[in-house]
C-alpha cells in the first residue's frame, strides 16, 4: 500500500542547465591509489582534530590519524596503509589559498586494513554509538561536513516524526548521489534504517528530484526488498535548490525550520544519502570514512564518478578524465555554490562531492556589473524568501547591522539571485563578505569583552592588594607605636620598686663591664707601631682622602 | 505686544518647569554614554590614547576632553563608529598617538627570559603567567596586543607576532567592482 | 576571477529595457494612426537628446559611457516623456523636459538605479508647472496632416486648426469653470473629443498600451500587482463616485481609457527603481497612485494627475517597502513548523 506523499514546494528557485547526463553513463570506478596522500586533519565543522601520528610512523588503512577535539569535531583516518612522511602545513582545498595541518602518507601499495568489526549499536547506549560514529569520522557528505553523530540525536521530544534523506542533488553537473542511489540502494537503505532506529523516527522520506528516474526506481526496488513500510521514496520537482536541506524538508513535510534552530525541535532531521551509506559502512562493516564518491565533470573528455580516497590530489583525479586543453580552473562543488580551488594540487576531502573542471568557454566571465535597478528578480527566485537586493545595498555600503535586519544569515548562498540578476551583480560575494565581516566582528567583540573583564578584575585586584598592604603597614606601625607608648609609659613611671632598682643596677653594671672589656681590646695590627709606620699610615690616609675628594663628582654623575 | 510677551514668557516658564521636572523625575543613573563609548573601544588597554586604559579614555571622550581619533588599535573603523555614536565629524587617526597595525600577540622568547616578572606586572589583562626566576609565557588567546610588556623587559625577549591568516579566520574580500575606464570602452 | 555561481542566466538590463521599448510599439502605432506622425518626431527628438545628455553626464561622472549608454534606460525615459508630452509641443519643450529628466532626476541622484523619482514624471511635472498652456495643446483627432504638425514643433506655429483640448481637459474645464449646471453627460455629448469609452482616438491608444503591458506581464518584466492595483483603485473609486452622483463624476471606463491611465498602469507606475518592490508594497504603492490620480483629475488644477500621483508615492515608497517586508523562510509563523 503506497500512500501518495503530498508535496509542499518552496518559494523561488531557478532551472539552470543541469548537465548531468555526461557523468552518469559509466558506473562508479575506483580511482587508483595515488603515490602520495595529503590528508587534512580538519575536514569537518567543529574543532580541528589532534594528530595521532608523526613522521616515520607506519599506518594501516582505516587507522585513526586525527582524534576528534571535543564532541563538536570528527576524527580522520588514513585512507590506505603506508608510511607517514610528515605532519605539516599543506595547501587546503579552500578558496583562500591558505594552508593547514595535513598528514602526508606515502602508500605502500598493500592497502592493508586495520582490524574491522561491526558495531552492535543495538547493544550500545546512544551516546556510545554517537562516540563510535565520531571516531569513525562520519560527517555529512552533502557538502556541509557537519559531524553526523551530533545530528543523530532526537532532541527535545526524544523521538522523531520524520527522517528525511536528501537525494535531491539539485546542483548542475553533480551526480555522485545519483549513481550511489542507483548502484548501492540496498546498503544505503540499511544505513537509513540504522538512523531511523537511533532517532526513533516514525517514517523515512527519501526526496529525489524527478530528473533521476533510475535512482528512484532503484531505491523503490530496494525499499520493496527491505520490506520496510516506513520508507517512502518521493520524487520532488526538479528545481534548484530543491536539495537545500531546509528546502527539501519544506517540500516533503511543509515544515519550515528557521535559521539557527534545530530541525529536530520540529520533529524532522535531514541527512544526505551519502551519509546514510557512510553510516552503514561504519556500523555494519566497521569501516571508518576514508573515501567517497566524487563526480568529475565539466571541461573533460569523459566525465565520470569515482570512489576516491581522501587525500588524493585533484590533479590525479582529473587526469583520469582527460581534461580538455583550455582548462583554466578547478572548482570543488557545483557551478552554483562551488568554490574555485587555489591550485589543482589540493586533496580530495570529505566535502568534495564534485571536482568541476572549468574553462572560459564553459563558465564565461560575467559581463561587467551594472547598478541594481531593483527589478526584484532576485526576490522572486530566493528560496529563503529574502529581499536580496536590500541586503546587497547594505552589504555594499558595509552597513552590516541593517543587512542582518534583512535576515542576511538566513541566506543559504545558493546563488539563485546572482544567477538571474540582469545587472550581473555578484550578489553572493557581497553576502559572503558581509557574513565573514560580521563573524570576525563578533569574535573581536567577544575578545574585547573578555579583555575588559580581565582588565577590570586586575584593577580590582591591584586595589585589593594596595588595601591589604596598607592594612599590613598600618598594623605594623600600630604595633610600633604600641611599643613606643609602652616604653614611654615605662619611663614615666615615677618610682621603681626596690627589687626593680636592684635588677636595673645589676644590668647597668653588666653593661659597664662589657664596655670596659671592649675598650681594652685593640685591633692587633695597629697596636705597638713604630713612628715610621705611623707616618706611613698617615700618608696613606691622606692620599685616600684626596682620591675620595677627586672621585666625588664622578660618583654624583653615576648616581 | 504685551500679550505676546506674556504668552511667550508663560510658555517659557511652563516648558522650563516641565523640563526641570523631567530632569529630576527621569534622571538616568550612571553614564550610559561612557558605557557605549567603552563598548566601541577595542579594550587593548594599551594607553596609546594618553589615558591609562580604555574606560578612562571613554570617560574623557564623553566629557569632551579627548578627541575621538586617539585610538590606534580601534583604527579608522572605530573612529567612524565613535563619530556615528557621538554625532561628531570623522577625523583620520591622530599620528601622535600611533598608527593602526595588524593585530598581533606578544611572544616571549623562552630561552632568553630571565624570569624578572616585570612584564607580568605591566600586562593590563593578566595574560602573562610565570613567577620570579621562572620562565614566563603569554597566553596568546588573552593577549590584546597592547605592547605594554615590551619596554619593561630588561633582556628584550618579547616580540610582537602578527596573527597569521588561517583557513578559520580568513575573510571573504569586498567584491571588486569592475568599472572599465571610459576611454577603453569607447576605443 | 569570479566566484560561484559560475552560471548566469542570459539576462541583462539592456534586454529588459529593449523589451519595454518593444512593448510600447503597439500604442505608438495606434497613436500615429489617429494623431499623425508628430509623435514619431517627438520620440526621435527625445531619444537623441536623452542619449546625448546621458553620454555627457556619464563622461562627467567618470563612468564607462558606452556600457551604460547601451543599457537602454535613457531611451525608455525619453520615449515615456515623448508619449506623455503633447505631440505638437514645441521642440524645446521636449528637449528641456528630457534634459531635466536625465540630468536632474537621474544623474544628479546617482544615475541608473539610484533615482528616487521617476525621471519621466519629473519632466512632466516640471514642464506642466512651468508651461501649462503649451502642455495642454493636444492635436485634434483625425487631423494627421504632417506639415502643420512639423511647424507646430519647429515653427512657425499655427495651432488653431490642429489642436483640441484633451477629453480630460475638456471635461474638467466644463465642470469646473463653465456654468454650474454642466453635467458629465452634457459635456460628453457636446464635445467632439469624446469617443465611445474614453477620449476619441485616445481610447484606442490606451488599448495599444494595454496590449504592450500584457506582453510585459507575459515576459515577467512586470508583475500583475501594480497595474492591477492601480487600475482597480481607479475603477472602484471613479465607479463609486459616478454611482453616487453621475452628473458630477465621470465613470470608470472614461478614467481608465483616457489620459495616461494605461500608459501609467503598465509603463510608469511599474518603474522598479523608484517604486516599491515587495508584493504587498506594490499593491499599496499602485493603489495610492490610483487614488491620488483620481483626486487630482477630479479636483485638481491640472488635466492629468498621474505625474504628481507617481511622484508623491515615490516619496512614500521606501517607507512602504520597509513596512511590508514579506516574512522570511522559517519566520512566517511565530511557532514555526507546520503550515
Amino acid at each position: 500500500m503506497n500512500v501518495v506523499q503530498k508535496l509542499f514546494g518552496f518559494h523561488g528557485g531557478v532551472k539552470p542547465n543541469y548537465n548531468k547526463e555526461a557523468s552518469t553513463r559509466l558506473p562508479i570506478a575506483a580511482a587508483p591509489a595515488p603515490t602520495r596522500l595529503v590528508i587534512p586533519l580538519h575536514q569537518s565543522i567543529g574543532g580541528p582534530p589532534r594528530p595521532l601520528v608523526k613522521a616515520g610512523d607506519r599506518v594501516l588503512k582505516g587507522q585513526r590519524i586525527g582524534d576528534a577535539d571535543g564532541d563538536v569535531s570528527s576524527a580522520v583516518h588514513a585512507s590506505t596503509s603506508g608510511t607517514v612522511i610528515g605532519v605539516e602545513m599543506r595547501l587546503m582545498p579552500h578558496t583562500s589559498g591558505l594552508s593547514a595541518m595535513c598528514v602526508v602518507i606515502e602508500p605502500d601499495g598493500r592497502d592493508e586494513w586495520v582490524e574491522r568489526k561491526p558495531f552492535d549499536f543495538r547493544a550500545a547506549t546512544p551516546t556510545a554509538t554517537r562516540d563510535y560514529l565520531r571516531d569513525a569520522g562520519v560527517v555529512g557528505l552533502g557538502g556541509a561536513v557537519f559531524p553526523s553523530h551530533l545530528k543523530l540525536n532526537a532532541g527535545k521530544q526524544g523521538r522523531l516524526d520524520t527522517l528525511v534523506l536528501n537525494g535531491a542533488e539539485c546542483e548542475p553537473f553533480i551526480t555522485c548521489d545519483d549513481v550511489l542511489m542507483r548502484e548501492r540502494a540496498d546498503p544505503l537503505l540499511r544505513g537509513a534504517a540504522i538512523m531511523r532506529e537511533m532517532l526513533e523516527a516514525s517514517r523515512v522520506l527519501v526526496g529525489i528530484e524527478d530528473n533521476k528516474p533510475e535512482a528512484i526506481a532503484a531505491l523503490e526496488a530496494a525499499a520493496k526488498r527491505a520490506n520496510d513500510a516506513s520508507i517512502q521514496i518521493v520524487a520532488v520537482p526538479t528545481r534548484y535548490p530543491a536539495g537545500g536541506a531546509k528546502q527539501l524538508i519544506r517540500a516533503l513535510t511543509g515544515i519550515e525550520v528557521p535559521h539557527g534552530e534545530r530541525s529536530t525541535d520540529y520533529g524532522v532531521q535531514c541527512f544526505n544519502v551519502g551519509t546514510a551509506y557512510a553510516i552503514y559502512e561504519a556500523i555494519e562493516l566497521g569501516q571508518p570514512l576514508i573515501s567517497r564518491i566524487v563526480t568529475v565533470a565539466g571541461n573533460v573528455g569523459q566525465a565520470r564518478n569515482y570512489q576516491v580516497l581522501f587525500g588524493t590530489s585533484m590533479r590525479d583525479l582529473v587526469a583520469l578524465c582527460s581534461p580538455l586543453p583550455d582548462t583554466d580552473r578547478i572548482i570543488m562543488g557545483g557551478p552554483m555554490m562551488g568554490f574555485r580551488m587555489p591550485s589543482d594540487d589540493v586533496p580530495v576531502v570529505k566535502a568534495t562531492n564534485c571536482v568541476l573542471v572549468g574553462s572560459q568557454k564553459l563558465f564565461p566571465p560575467p559581463p561587467p556589473e551594472m547598478p541594481c535597478i531593483r527589478c526584484g528578480e532576485c526576490a522572486k527566485v530566493c528560496p529563503a524568501d529574502l529581499q536580496p537586493f536590500e541586503m546587497y545595498w547594505f552589504a555594499r555600503a558595509r552597513i552590516f547591522g541593517k543587512a542582518q535586519e534583512y535576515h542576511l544569515f538566513d541566506c543559504i548562498e545558493c546563488g539563485c539571485c546572482a544567477y538571474v540578476c540582469p545587472s550581473r551583480i555578484p550578489l553572493v560575494d557581497y553576502y559572503r563578505f558581509a557574513k565573514s565581516e560580521i563573524w570576525a566582528r563578533e569574535v573581536e567583540k567577544e575578545a574585547a569583552d573578555e579583555a575588559r573583564d580581565r582588565y577590570e578584575f586586575r584593577l580590582l585586584r591591584e586595589e585589593r592588594e594596595k588595601q591589604e598592604k596598607a592594612a599590613k603597614l598600618a598594623a605594623k606601625t600600630a604595633a610600633g607605636r604600641e611599643k613606643a607608648a609602652a616604653a614611654l609609659a615605662e619611663a614615666e613611671k615615677p618610682a621603681r620598686t626596690p627589687e626593680e632598682e636592684a635588677k636595673h643596677a645589676l644590668i647597668a653594671a653588666a653593661l659597664e663591664r662589657a664596655k670596659a672589656q671592649k675598650d681594652q681590646v685593640h685591633p692587633e695590627n695597629t697596636g705597638n707601631l713604630t713612628p715610621e709606620q705611623q707616618a706611613e699610615i698617615a700618608a696613606i690616609e691622606a692620599r685616600r682622602a684626596e682620591i675620595r675628594e677627586q672621585a666625588k663628582p664622578h660618583l654624583r654623575q653615576d648616581d | 505686544m504685551l500679550d505676546a510677551l506674556l504668552v511667550m514668557a508663560l510658555g517659557a516658564i511652563v516648558l522650563g518647569a516641565a523640563l526641570g521636572y523631567a530632569a529630576v523625575r527621569f534622571r538616568v543613573e550612571g553614564d550610559p554614554l561612557v558605557e557605549k563609548i567603552d563598548a566601541i573601544l577595542p579594550q587593548t588597554q594599551c594607553g596609546q590614547c594618553g589615558f591609562p586604559g580604555c574606560k578612562p579614555y571613554a570617560q574623557a571622550i564623553a566629557k569632551g576632553e579627548a578627541e575621538i581619533n586617539q585610538c590606534p588599535p580601534g583604527g579608522e573603523e572605530g573612529i567612524h563608529k565613535l563619530a556615528d555614536l557621538l554625532g561628531r565629524e570623522f577625523k583620520p587617526l591622530s599620528a601622535e598617538h600611533g598608527v593602526e597595525k595588524p593585530k598581533a600577540v606578544a611572544l616571549i622568547d623562552e630561552q632568553t627570559c630571565i624570569g624578572c616578572t616585570l612584564c607580568i606586572q605591566a600586562c593590563p589583562v593578566d595574560a602573562i603567567v610565570g613567577a620570579a626566576k621562572q620562565m614566563h609565557t603569554v597566553i596568546a588567546d588573552q593577549c590584546t596586543g597592547c605592547e605594554l610588556c615590551l619596554p619593561p623587559c630588561p633582556v628584550n625577549c618579547i616580540t610582537m607576532e602578527p596573527i597569521p591568516e588561517s583557513v578559520e579566520n580568513w575573510k571573504w574580500k569586498y567584491p571588486v567592482v569592475k568599472i572599465v575606464p571610459a576611454s577603453k570602452v569607447a576605443a | 576571477m569570479n566566484n560561484s555561481p559560475y552560471f548566469l542566466q542570459p539576462a541583462s538590463v539592456q534586454s529588459v529595457m529593449l523589451r519595454v521599448l518593444l512593448a510600447l510599439i503597439p500604442g505608438i502605432a495606434v497613436y500615429v494612426w489617429f494623431f499623425g506622425a508628430a509623435i514619431l518626431v517627438q520620440i526621435a527628438l527625445a531619444s537623441v537628446t536623452a542619449l546625448l545628455a546621458e553620454a555627457a553626464m556619464l563622461k562627467l561622472r567618470g563612468k564607462p559611457v558606452m556600457m551604460f549608454l547601451a543599457d537602454g534606460s535613457a531611451l525608455v525615459t525619453a520615449w515615456l516623456i515623448a508619449l506623455t508630452f503633447p505631440p505638437i509641443a514645441p521642440w524645446w519643450l521636449t528637449v528641456v523636459g528630457v534634459l531635466a529628466a536625465i540630468v536632474i532626476a537621474k544623474h544628479l541622484y546617482g544615475g541608473l538605479g539610484q533615482n528616487p523619482f521617476n525621471p519621466a514624471m519629473v519632466a512632466f511635472a516640471l514642464m506642466i508647472v512651468a508651461y501649462p498652456s503649451l502642455m495642454s495643446q493636444w492635436p485634434a483627432v483625425g487631423f494627421t496632416e504632417f506639415l502643420p504638425q512639423w511647424q507646430a514643433i519647429f515653427g512657425p506655429r499655427q495651432l488653431d486648426a490642429i489642436t483640441m483640448a484633451t477629453p480630460l481637459d475638456a471635461l474638467r474645464t466644463a465642470l469646473h469653470t463653465a456654468d454650474a449646471r454642466a453635467t458629465v453627460a452634457g459635456v460628453l455629448g457636446s464635445s467632439a473629443s469624446f469617443g465611445n469609452i474614453g477620449g476619441k482616438g485616445w481610447e484606442w491608444v490606451a488599448a495599444g498600451y494595454c496590449v504592450g503591458g500584457i506582453y510585459l506581464l507575459q515576459q515577467r518584466i512586470i508583475t500583475w500587482h501594480m497595474p492591477a492595483a492601480f487600475l482597480a483603485t481607479l475603477f472602484v473609486i471613479s465607479g463609486g463616485f459616478a454611482l453616487y452622483d453621475p452628473t458630477r463624476f465621470v465613470g470608470p471606463s472614461f478614467h481608465l481609457f483616457t489620459g495616461g491611465a494605461m500608459l501609467g498602469a503598465f509603463f510608469i507606475v511599474t518603474d522598479p527603481v523608484s517604486g516599491c518592490t515587495t508584493p504587498r508594497g506594490k499593491l499599496i504603492f499602485a493603489a495610492g497612485i490610483g487614488l491620488l490620480t483620481w483626486i487630482i483629475r477630479t479636483f485638481g488644477a491640472y488635466p492629468d494627475g498621474i505625474a504628481f500621483a507617481v511622484l508623491l508615492m515615490n516619496i512614500a515608497a521606501p517607507l512602504i517597502d520597509m513596512n511590508t517586508q514579506p516574512p522570511v523562510f522559517g519566520h512566517k509563523r511565530k511557532a514555526g513548523g507546520r503550515p
